[in-house]
């Protein structure tokens, strides 16, 4: 985020907002969210019987709604809300609505660095990707999978493009669905298309699909590799754009293969959500190295540390030099950060964020319904005990920390030193 | 068609003869079967017993010993007068054994029929391995049978439908993305009548809870919704649900024998648990999902156990009462009776717990025989009632047993039946009538949320 | 027929003991080795005190649901398993061959109780026959392959009864009594006579999924 050097950097405590007066002054007070520089909370909150609005710092949005959800800000700070009136439904953005109004909307997703937004609308029964308003120009009678460029400025998502009626067996089998590339449909159909992905430029897309009810392959703009799997999962590019990978199912194992074919020689019980440091030179994956026992695998050499119940949020770092994720053991969470697990087993854990050089890695954690926060292995003293908490955010030079967070019933943004 | 009077047959009175089977038609298999070519058969049959089985099916062919006790544990065989046709080892030997060994060398019709006895005619309800003294597991060769006759596309119409809504929808019933968040709401809005402060969190991150249902429940039975929201919120629990795909925690792609798409499924669900960073996902009433998430896509994924915790209903309602989170305020009056669903009982052991639960809610409970881990089977579970309308009355009238058990029930007063799965609620539904047994049918839920304090 | 008293007495026993022993280790050892490839779940899920609380309510007579619903089933396929496998080693001829070839020796049953044994064992046998030929789900089931496996276990209680009694023929008896034995033992690991060896195997191993797992019983 380029805007971080503008935030409010400045060492010390600001109480925001006092929730407890929110709670008194509404009938209800739904989830909070916080923008990223920690400077505003908002969350919907009913305002009649039947009448809702957003509140943000206190401060109510101009404007009932029949209904408000989904408060998010956007990566750029942005306030945004799903909200309807009168049975239609648009998304509001600081407080204006997109003009165009839909039977259904739902779904918003932010790019990167925030500048576009896309959410998934529906109108007179057929589906569209809408981006900033905009909805695409043909609807589909069905649209799944969502998926945003990484500067938002292209969307992509599966597609029925052939109406079908439950029952119609041979039909499906035949192919209903494809990929819609800014509304623009591949030329080809396939049984199924699930996840896919978008080149860091924008300009090409991979994604999983099933060709018949037994054969799964990654399709690159249209073309399908040339080699079938009995299972695929989610596709990425390499951060040049030049090369396509994902996890295949074969010979019974689990690897990952790159345009189509095996890569890591390696086979796994499982292998997913594989992601690749900045600069392109290492892909770690989230990994099964034999039945029931989890770890991450940082170019096809598993960690030595495994997890019995599950291990989720792999997070590469900023600088590419460093990998951490979540595990749990026996119902309890720790943060792993390089194969190392750090203090301490939670009621849960979230995946650790990284200062933009790699050096300092910062991890939520809870216990018994309270909040804090894991500095570099250790807990942080006196950042702990919060009703509400997100995740910490570093200063661009790695030297302080941002904690935002809700303690007896007051919003706090705190900036701490770590050096 | 409807036999009024319910027979207390023994199968002591078995038949010399039994009438022959015919092919209940069925577009799936008939189109599917006329697809094959013996080459196709033989390659699949070999790969799934190369590469997909092993030890197990070999040892539970070579251990049989043809002794027929596994028999009197099968409804499909009570109801059938002792068929022997019917029997768990019959259904193997017409089917599984017959594959292996003829090593694949066998043709399209009885492919065709393999597949209508393994999709129709067994509901992988495992009472079968509680009568074998060497607990052949004739479920898993059966669903064996099932996952060749996915790979050779011979798989009845509507289950094979229901399947793919599973992989473009990841939800049983076609339900759209936008359909289901607006159940949701309007569930909500529904319920907020009734207690205005009513909530149904949707993506609530960090919540306690993910309470997950079944693709009908937003189309059909868009009730239970509601009343697990208000039975929610009178306890008082910390919980959500999500607004993406995800939620429907069914899968019927673990009873075509499609494998890879109930790992699919399964990945999708509880992924959605871990990005909300709930704790548990607490299930409705449903048992086949439970067996879903409990032993069976989880397994297929690497997860030894299900990665998030899943807590059945049953078990939930008990742990509310046990904990005092709900009250009764006037406990059900009808005598009531429970069937025990195979998945959650032999799949669980959850049967003391729903006694308990049944106990606390009800004045007056009424044992049906056989009970607990013995109970026998609705005939809808493993997918059976999945395979629609061609087959209903051939499920119907392949668990009359079922309709003397709860006859006997009745006799005894019993004027409620409680089913804690949607597939018994299908199957008991239809049995009820079939047999004109005059009964009311209840989830757990419903009754609780008729007599709670609210 | 002396020499071929001798071949059966000799050499063919020690075949049939390497057939037995080394073929059921063979079965279990190859078996284990495929689970380990191609069932991971068995070794996963194994577990050993659910796995013998199973075994145990399926060796002791009624010691399950389906044991107690069929009485007399399950006194008879007792009684026969008990006495098959008690009679070959506690009777007093096979006794003095082990002390003979030997010098080793172990308690042995009277004659008296050696001969109710068998002829219980046959009667059993004769018990199953029936049961194949009467019952429409066992005859459903059978094929020309249980009669057979009948026949073999049958064989060595009938021929050696008739030797032991010094019956007419009794030396040919002795013959067939030793070589339909020594049949048997190398039957075991090659035909469904080997539910003998996986017993303890599908029965743990379906004892560990519903008592470990599933919280279940399973019998
Ligand atoms: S329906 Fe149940 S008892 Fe009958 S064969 Fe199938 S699993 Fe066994
Ligand atoms: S009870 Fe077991 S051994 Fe006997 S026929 Fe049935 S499956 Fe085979």
């Amino acid at each position: 985020m380029n805007g971080m050097h503008g935030w409010d950097w400045e060492i010390g405590r600001r109480e925001i907002a006092d929730l407890s007066r929110w709670k008194a002054e509404y009938k209800a007070v739904h989830e909070t969210c916080v923008s990223p520089d920690g400077e505003r909370i908002a969350a919907p909150v009913r305002t009649g019987e039947t009448e809702f609005g957003l509140c943000e710092n206190g401060e109510l949005w101009e404007g009932e709604f029949d209904k408000v959800w989904y408060a998010r800000y956007t990566p750029d700070g942005r306030l945004t809300a799903l909200v309807s009136e009168m049975g239609e439904w648009t998304l509001a953005v600081d407080g204006a609505a997109w003009e165009e109004r839909f039977e259904f909307l739902w779904d918003p997703r932010f790019s990167k660095e925030g500048g576009h937004i896309t959410a998934v609308g529906q109108k007179g029964r057929k589906y569209y990707a809408v981006t900033d308003g905009v909805p695409w120009e043909e609807g589909f009678d069905n649209l799944t999978n969502l998926t945003q460029s990484p500067d938002g400025s292209h969307a992509a998502a599966a597609v029925q493009i052939i109406p079908m009626t439950e029952g119609e067996i041979f039909k499906f089998q035949a192919g209903v669905y494809t990929v819609a590339v800014d509304g623009q449909p591949w030329p080809r159909n396939f049984v199924n298309v699930w996840e896919m992905s978008f080149s860091p430029d924008g300009k090409r897309v991979a994604a999983e699909v099933r060709i018949n009810l037994y054969d799964y392959t990654i399709v690159v703009d249209g073309v399908p590799w040339d080699t079938v799997f009995k299972t695929v999962w989610k596709p990425v590019f390499s951060p040049s754009g030049d090369e396509v990978t994902a996890p295949v199912r074969a010979n019974g194992k689990w690897t990952l293969a790159r345009n189509g074919a095996l890569l890591w020689k390696r086979g796994y019980t499982q292998l997913w959500h594989h992601a690749y440091s900045p600069d392109g030179s290492k892909i770690a994956a989230i990994v099964a190295p034999k039945y029931g026992r989890w770890t991450v695998a940082v170019d096809d050499t598993p960690w030595n540390l495994t997890f019995g119940d599950l291990v989720t949020d792999l997070v590469i770092s900023p600088d590419g030099g460093r990998a951490g994720c979540v595990g749990k053991e026996k119902e309890r969470w720790s943060v792993v950060v390089d194969g190392k697990r750090w203090y301490g087993d939670y009621d849960m854990a979230w995946g650790p964020v990284f200062s933009a050089d790699g050096r300092r890695a910062a991890a939520k954690v809870e216990t018994k319904k309270t909040y804090g926060i894991l500095l570099d292995g250790k807990p942080l003293p006196e950042m702990d005990g919060f009703e509400v908490l997100w995740s910490p955010v570093f200063s661009p030079d790695g030297d302080r920390l941002l904690v935002r967070g809700i303690r007896e019933g007051a919003y706090i943004r705190e900036v701490i030193s770590i050096s | 068609m409807t036999e009024t009077v319910i027979r207390s047959r023994k199968i002591k009175e078995k038949k010399r003869v039994y009438p022959p089977r015919r092919p209940v038609p069925d577009l799936g298999l008939d189109k599917g079967a006329e697809k094959l070519t013996p080459e196709r058969i033989e390659s699949t049959i070999r790969s799934v017993l190369d590469n997909e089985t092993g030890a197990r099916l070999k040892v539970y062919v070579d251990t049989c010993a043809h002794c027929g006790l596994c028999s009197e544990a099968c409804h499909f065989f009570w109801s059938h007068d002792g068929d022997p046709s019917y029997s768990p080892a019959g259904k193997v030997k017409q089917t599984i054994s017959e594959i292996v060994k003829k090593k694949g060398k066998v043709d399209a019709d009885f492919i065709r029929g393999a597949a209508e006895i393994a999709y129709t005619e067994c509901n992988l309800c495992r009472r079968c391995s509680m009568y074998c003294p060497f607990g052949i597991d004739i479920a898993y060769m059966m669903l064996t049978v099932r996952r060749i006759a996915h790979l050779l596309g011979v798989v009845p119409q509507y289950i094979q439908d229901t399947a793919h809504s599973h992989s473009a929808t990841m939800n049983q019933m076609w339900v759209k993305d936008d359909e289901w968040i607006d159940s949701l709401l309007w569930q909500e809005e529904e319920a907020a009548e009734e207690i205005p402060e009513l909530r149904i969190p949707l993506e609530k991150e960090g919540a306690d809870i993910l309470y997950s249902v079944i693709g009908p429940e937003p189309k059909f039975r868009a009730q239970l919704i509601y009343q697990a929201a208000v039975i929610m919120h009178e306890a008082g629990v910390d919980w959500t649900m999500p607004a993406t795909p995800g939620w429907d925690n069914s899968d019927m792609c673990m009873y075509t024998g499609d494998n890879e798409m109930m790992g699919r499924l399964k990945k999708v669900h509880f992924e959605t648990a871990m990005r909300l960073k709930n704790k548990r996902i607490v299930m409705g009433e449903c048992g086949h999902a439970f067996r879903s998430i409990f032993d069976m896509g989880n397994r297929w994924l690497a997860w030894k156990m299900p990665p998030i915790p899943v807590t059945h209903a049953i078990e939930f309602y008990a742990e509310l009462f046990r904990d005092k989170k709900i009250k009764v305020k006037k406990k059900f009056e009808k005598p009531v009776t429970l069937h025990d669903p195979c998945n959650i009982v032999r799949g669980r052991g959850l049967h003391e717990m729903a006694r308990y639960v049944v106990n606390e809610i009800c004045t007056d409970f009424i044992e049906m025989h056989p009970n607990r881990e013995h109970n026998f089977c609705c005939s809808a579970g493993g997918g059976v009632i999945n395979t629609g309308p061609p087959f209903r009355n051939k499920r119907v009238e392949g668990n009359r047993i079922k309709a003397e058990q709860l006859f006997a029930a009745k006799s005894k007063g019993a004027q409620v039946v409680i089913a804690p799965c949607h597939n018994c609620h299908g199957g008991l539904e239809d049995i009820i009538h079939h047999y004109n047994l005059k009964m009311e049918l209840k989830f757990l839920g419903d009754i609780i949320y008729e007599v709670m304090e609210r | 027929m002396h020499t071929l008293y001798n071949l059966v007495s000799g050499p063919l026993v020690w075949v049939a003991f390497i057939l037995f022993i080394g073929g059921s280790l063979y079965r279990i050892i190859t078996m284990a080795i495929l689970a380990k490839e191609k069932d991971g779940a068995v070794y996963a899920y194994m577990d050993t005190y659910h796995a013998f609380r199973s075994i145990y309510h399926w060796i002791i007579p009624f010691g399950s649901r389906n044991m107690k619903r069929k009485p007399i089933m399950t006194s008879v396929a007792f009684v026969f398993h008990a006495c098959l496998i008690l009679v070959p080693i506690f009777i007093l001829g096979h006794v003095m061959l082990w002390k003979e070839s030997f010098d080793i020796a172990w308690w042995y049953m009277p004659d008296l109780a050696a001969d109710i044994m068998t002829v219980l064992v046959i009667s059993a046998c004769v018990f199953f026959l029936v049961r194949r030929l009467t019952q429409p789900e066992v005859k459903y089931l059978t094929t020309a392959s249980d009669f057979v496996l009948l026949g073999i276990v049958a064989a060595p209680f009938i021929t050696g009864f008739w030797a032991a009694h010094q019956w007419p023929g009794m030396r040919t008896a002795l013959i067939l009594h030793m070589l339909s034995g020594e049949i048997m033992l190398a039957a075991i690991p090659f035909t469904r006579l080997s539910h003998m060896i996986f017993f303890p195997f599908t029965r743990g191993y379906m004892g560990s999924e519903f008592g470990a797992v599933k919280h279940a019983r399973d019998w």
